[in-house]
């Protein structure tokens, strides 16, 4: 049984690796192969045929494509994503900070969203068709037919402008204090979490439904089974794995959430780095933020999908 | 007379089925986007006042933006620029999803397998990433723009388009067409294709809302639609600072989006739910 | 106080909310008794209310639905007055309940032990080595196989009969003073039925429990019940002894379900079995399918159906009998080509057929119509029933507009449904309406051999007797051949000349159908007869008494030669039955059998003493 599981689960570890090669290749493909001369766009004005020439050259442009993709390759492997068109500093030197500013966000939203999703998402699928099972699919329903920046606009005019309680920015350098700090997070990881929430909340409603009305929660009410029994005894198991998905797939919402966020907010992470590279087509940087958003998105899926097949009871099904 | 009684009748809502409701609704967006600019009072890039971010008026109905601008004039054209973009890009992925997901039911497994490699590929690019990497090496150009957008969600349409047709053709309606005889074509199009038609118009109207989505976060993030243009993220953008004196210039592009994308979306709520 | 009734309904009312506000009757003014120790059935076809009425008895409405009026009172306790809490202690220790289908009532995460005890122990009403020693006795009682371990396994590794059982033990381990049983054997084929009733039956009567069965199938209710209740549309039509109601019954209704259990054997004499080829309009020989790798002679590694050989007379039906898993609808789906054969011959009115139906001619198509199953899945939602029916005549006859028109009113007369159903859509149709519906668009083709899979089997009684009449009719006045494949014994009788029995993908016979009860047969033909149940009282303990085997092993496919049949058989030959390819009998009247045994041995099964004990079940 379990030599069976572990094969499914290195078989879908096989499939998220051929995802990320799929990954790998067409950033290099589009960033890398399609637009128009690099040289041409750094040198700009003072383009020279021999100093275009030149600078092909250092780039390694000049050299065919499967070589320059190999290359690429073998420098990210090594952590060597190459310099910053712009600032010619090297990309890992640029991306660090961001990164770990990024990780704080995304960490601290996850810690808040999760749990608070859970627990809603729960209540709305056993008061299902209640007052407050409606407030909440008309709010979430709301929100994830929103916008984010819109989300982000409205709460900095709301708090922020208005009431003025916390600040329209992030600016993490000035943290001296433990209440400072939950000041300067409040706005962002807020409206990121409830972004994060409201998909959550759907997603996990309807699966806890699914299970809800499956037949032998029915039987358990007609053995006389008590509610919290029911709860955690019979339903949970079952929900584990669909949960699982959800709450990945909804992860995801927030990793586009972080890109808006982090601008509005003016938030130093890795998000906004991105943004300002693809204005500025800095290319190397823009690859090395792409591959590392979709590393952590294709590892939050695949971790989902190993959970969901360990909860699956004893090797059920094909 | 009775005739005249059940177009009335016809005419209240709920007697419409969900599906006209749908159409309904994304028909007076269309009409709107095509036609609300003829109506507009000023050229969308025309400054008219030296007042910025002047209130609601008689002059502008809808006040100014941060240059002056009339701002009713230029929500007509952010609408009709937003719609249309959307409406082109959803109507690419979806008739590409839909196509595919078909035709992968018929033709032999190397296909499907080939077709779903390349869409759980696009899949696993979260889709804002996909569009800043696709926008930073074609552009922002209104084409690249829609064929972003359309590239984007072909997958989702493949996968829901896929599912219902197998569940479909798993139908003994179909096992006796097939035993009948039947060519392919006849098959697709007159026996699976007309029981798709609900949920697969769900799943369009689903498409159209991220799209709208997506485009707006772009634009509002400078890498959208580019000026001289307008859609509502860009709107927005461009009006971000009316935000600290409260001015309909960035709250009417807002509630504007809103009342697009929810509004489609409880109309599509309410038919999954019944 | 006086507990003569343990179950007393009075003028039980249940209600249905639709979504827009207004409500639906579903159980009307229905009163009921039953006394201590007593068996009462709840009869019925689909939608007559009786699942909700028994759910009522443990005070458990279905979302969506109320009682709104009424009385029940079970064991003393006034049902519908109850608090959440009393309900939950009332549950599943004074009364409790086995459910339809097992297969989902028992939650897939959990091990069988901790779902069959789970009653004692929400109760309080032993420890867990009291509840884990009361289960090992209750399996023993329920003739389940190794009681001392099956409690480990999980649902999805046991067949649907033992999870029947199973879910009978768990509804007994608190000891209540009553039992609900709803429908536990309809899921299952009519061999394991057999064995589960005489399960339930002793465990039932040895404890003395009051017990309410739910129930579309009169034979059982001979078998089991008391007392009997026959509901239609959510109301009581009649009540009384159960053998006054199968024996005299009153109720027009009543009547007409009677009837339709003792469908009369056909009166007209069988179509003679050997028939010169030319007079056959259907003939397989040596037809194998499968799937898996190759063997060294190209034919397929695991096969669904093996060395089928079998023969239609002109204007004759066939029968094919077996339960489920045994390769009948593969059968079907073989013959009209969508399921194309690896080796072997179908040779149709004298040609010969190709395996794909994409290479069959349009004629061939067109004389060989298939009507399956499920009727709610065979006509296209999308499509008004008239233009199913036409897109057949313009296809096969190349009639259009007026002429198809007319032609498909022909056919609805032929079915016997008024022409204002051309502009109907399915969805529009009583579940037997779109079975002639489907009939129809078969007949539409002018075919030469209708494959009828299993066309009855989702239609309630009465229903499904006038589908067979209609059958037998068509047949009389356009002379078509059938191919019936159904699991239903009565119905074979009932509409066909010859009958071929299939085990795990094996002709082991094929004979003439009314000679089915007399004369030499395959011991599985004689088991699968003997467990058909009859609807006269002490039918269970008769049938169990021929029986030498119980809890038969699931069908589990030989590969290495020998009779498939060998593990389950009861006049097997060790060291000759398991080997070797199984010899071929043809007796004087044409009836063809796959068995070692002579002809003689089997023609007086009571003779032969069964040669060795059964083995224990192994998984």
């Amino acid at each position: 049984m379990n030599a069976r599981l572990a094969r499914l689960v290195l078989r879908r570890i096989g499939a998220a690796l051929c995802s990320l090669l799929f990954v790998v290749v067409a950033i290099f493909a589009l960033t890398a192969a399609l637009p128009g001369d690099v040289a041409d766009m750094l040198l700009g004005q003072n383009a020279t045929p021999d100093a275009t020439q030149a600078l092909r050259h250092a780039l390694h442009l000049d050299q065919p494509l499967w070589l320059r993709f190999m290359h690429w390759c073998g420098g990210m492997l090594h952590g060597n994503a190459g310099n910053s068109l712009l600032t010619g500093r090297p990309v890992s030197e640029m991306l660090a900070p961001r990164l770990y500013n990024s990780l704080l966000l995304a960490g601290a939203t996850t810690l808040v969203a999760v749990p608070l999703a859970l627990v809603l998402g729960l209540a709305c699928a056993t008061w299902r068709d209640s007052v407050f099972d409606r407030v909440m699919t008309v709010l979430t329903l709301g929100i994830v037919s929103v916008p984010a920046f819109l989300i982000a606009t409205v709460s900095v005019f709301v708090f922020a402008v208005q009431f003025r309680v916390v600040p329209a920015l992030s600016d993490i350098r000035s943290i001296h204090s433990v209440g400072q700090f939950f000041l300067t997070f409040a706005m962002p990881v807020a409206t990121l979490a409830s972004i994060t929430m409201a998909q959550m909340i759907r997603m996990i409603r309807a699966c806890m439904i699914d299970v809800f009305s499956a037949p032998y929660m029915e039987m358990a009410v007609i053995k006389g089974v008590p509610p919290i029994r029911i709860m955690l005894h019979h339903a949970l198991p079952n929900a584990i794995g669909p949960v699982a998905n959800a709450i990945a797939l909804s992860l995801s919402s927030l990793l586009g959430g972080v890109v808006v966020i982090e601008t509005i907010f003016n938030y130093p992470g890795l998000a906004q780095l991105m943004v300002d590279s693809v204005m500025s087509r800095d290319v190397p940087i823009i690859q090395a933020c792409t591959l590392l958003f979709c590393m952590t998105y294709l590892f939050l899926t695949t971790l989902a999908d190993i959970v969901a097949l360990a909860s699956v009871p004893k090797g059920r099904g094909a | 007379m009775s005739g005249m009684a059940t177009g009335l009748r016809a005419l209240r809502l709920s007697a419409l089925t969900p599906a006209q409701r749908v159409m309904g609704l994304f028909g007076f967006w269309l009409v709107l986007a095509v036609c609300g600019p003829f109506f507009a009072p000023y050229a969308p890039g025309q400054i008219i006042d030296t007042e910025v971010f002047a209130p609601l008026s008689h002059r502008h109905w809808l006040g100014t933006d941060y240059l002056g601008r009339d701002l009713g004039s230029r929500l007509l054209y952010a609408v009709r620029y937003t719609v249309l973009i959307c409406t082109l890009s959803t109507a690419f992925s979806c008739g590409c999803g839909v196509l595919l997901g078909i035709a992968t039911t018929a033709t032999p497994a190397w296909v499907e397998q080939i077709a779903g490699r390349l869409m759980d590929g696009i899949l696993s690019i979260p889709s804002l990433l996909c569009a800043l990497l696709v926008i930073a090496a074609f552009g922002d150009s209104l084409l690249a723009l829609v064929l972003t957008l359309g590239v984007i969600y072909t997958p989702g349409a493949y996968r829901t388009s896929r599912a219902l047709a197998l569940r479909i053709a798993r139908m003994d309606y179909i096992t006796v067409a097939v035993a009948r005889g039947e060519g392919a074509l006849f098959i697709i199009w007159r026996e699976i294709l007309p029981n798709m038609r609900g949920p697969l118009l769900a799943d369009v109207g689903l498409r159209f809302i991220y799209a709208v989505l997506l485009l707006s976060n772009l634009s509002f993030l400078g890498l959208g639609v580019q000026p001289p243009l307008v859609d509502l993220g860009s709107l927005v953008r461009e009006n971000v600072l009316g935000l600290v004196y409260g001015s309909g210039a960035v709250i009417l592009p807002t509630i504007v989006i809103g009342v697009l994308t929810v509004g489609i979306n409880l109309v599509l709520d309410g038919t999954s739910r019944r | 106080m006086s507990r003569a009734h343990m179950i007393s309904v009075r003028n039980l009312d249940i209600v249905g909310h639709r979504p827009d506000g207004g409500t639906v009757p579903i159980v009307r003014d229905v009163s009921l008794e039953v006394r201590e120790g007593q068996m009462l059935a709840l009869i019925g076809e689909s939608g007559s209310g009786k699942t909700t009425i028994a759910l009522s008895l443990l005070g458990h409405v279905r979302p969506g639905c109320t009682i709104s009026g009424g009385q029940i009172t079970v064991a003393g306790h006034d049902v519908t007055s109850m608090t959440r809490h009393e309900l939950r202690g009332f549950r599943g220790r004074t009364i409790s309940y086995v459910a339809q289908n097992a297969g989902t009532a028992f939650n897939p995460a959990l091990s069988i032990a901790q779902q069959v005890i789970e009653p004692a122990r929400v109760h309080w009403a032993m420890t867990r080595q009291q509840a884990e020693r009361k289960m090992i006795d209750l399996f023993r009682a329920l003739a389940l196989p190794e009681p001392e371990t099956i409690g480990a396994r999980y649902p999805y590794q046991l067949s649907g009969g033992q999870l029947q059982r199973l879910m009978a033990a768990m509804a007994l381990i608190t000891d209540p003073e009553i039992v609900v049983f709803d429908e536990p054997t309809t899921a299952l084929d009519v061999t394991t039925q057999i064995e589960v009733l005489a399960a339930f039956r002793t465990v039932l009567a040895d404890r003395g429990i009051t017990g309410v069965y739910v129930t579309h199938d009169l034979a059982i209710v001979a078998q089991i019940a008391d007392h009997a209740v026959v509901l239609r549309h959510g109301q009581v039509r009649e009540s009384g002894t159960v053998a006054r109601i199968l024996g005299n019954p009153q109720d027009e209704y009543t009547r007409e379900l009677v009837a339709a259990c003792r469908i009369p054997p056909r009166a007209t004499p069988c179509a003679p079995m050997a028939s010169a080829r030319e007079d056959r309009v259907l003939d397989l020989s040596d037809v194998i399918v499968g799937y898996g790798n190759r063997t060294a002679e190209g034919l397929p590694e695991r096969r669904i159906l093996d060395h089928i050989s079998l023969s239609v007379p002109r204007g004759s039906t066939l029968g094919i009998i077996g339960e489920s898993g045994c390769g009948k609808s593969t059968l079907a789906r073989t013959i009209s080509g969508l399921q194309p054969w690896a080796a072997g011959q179908v040779v149709f009115r004298g040609q010969a057929l190709a395996p794909a139906v994409a290479d069959r001619t349009r004629e061939q198509r067109r004389r060989l119509q298939i009507v399956a199953q499920n009727a709610d899945l065979v006509l296209n939602p999308a499509w008004r029933i008239g233009a199913t029916i036409e897109r057949v005549l313009t296809f096969f006859h190349g009639m259009k507009g007026a002429e198809a028109r007319a032609e498909a009113m022909r056919l609805l007369d032929m079915v016997r449904l008024p022409h204002a159903l051309l502009e109907r859509y399915p969805a529009e149709l009583s579940g037997g309406q779109k079975q002639r519906v489907n009939f129809a668009r078969a007949l539409a083709a002018r075919p030469d051999l209708v494959l009828c899979d299993e066309i009855t089997a989702a239609l309630d009684p009465v229903v499904a007797a006038a589908i067979l009449e209609l059958m037998a009719e068509l047949q009389e006045t356009l002379g078509i051949s059938y191919i019936f494949i159904t699991h239903d014994l009565h119905a074979v009788r009932a509409v066909c000349d010859q009958v071929a029995v299939l085990y795990a993908g094996h002709v082991v016979e094929q004979c003439d159908s009314q000679s089915l009860t007399a004369g030499a047969h395959h011991p599985y033909t004689r088991l699968l007869v003997s467990s058909v149940p009859e609807m006269r009282a002490g039918w269970l303990a008769d049938a169990m008494a021929l029986r030498h085997a119980e809890g038969a092993p699931a069908a589990q496919r030989r590969t290495d030669g020998g009779c498939q049949f060998f593990s389950r058989c009861d006049m097997r030959m060790p060291g000759q039955c398991d080997r070797g390819p199984v010899p071929v009998h043809t007796l004087p009247d044409g009836a063809r059998i796959a068995c070692y045994r002579s002809c003689a041995d089997l023609a007086f099964p009571g003779g032969v003493a069964p040669a060795v004990p059964l083995p224990s079940y192994e998984s």
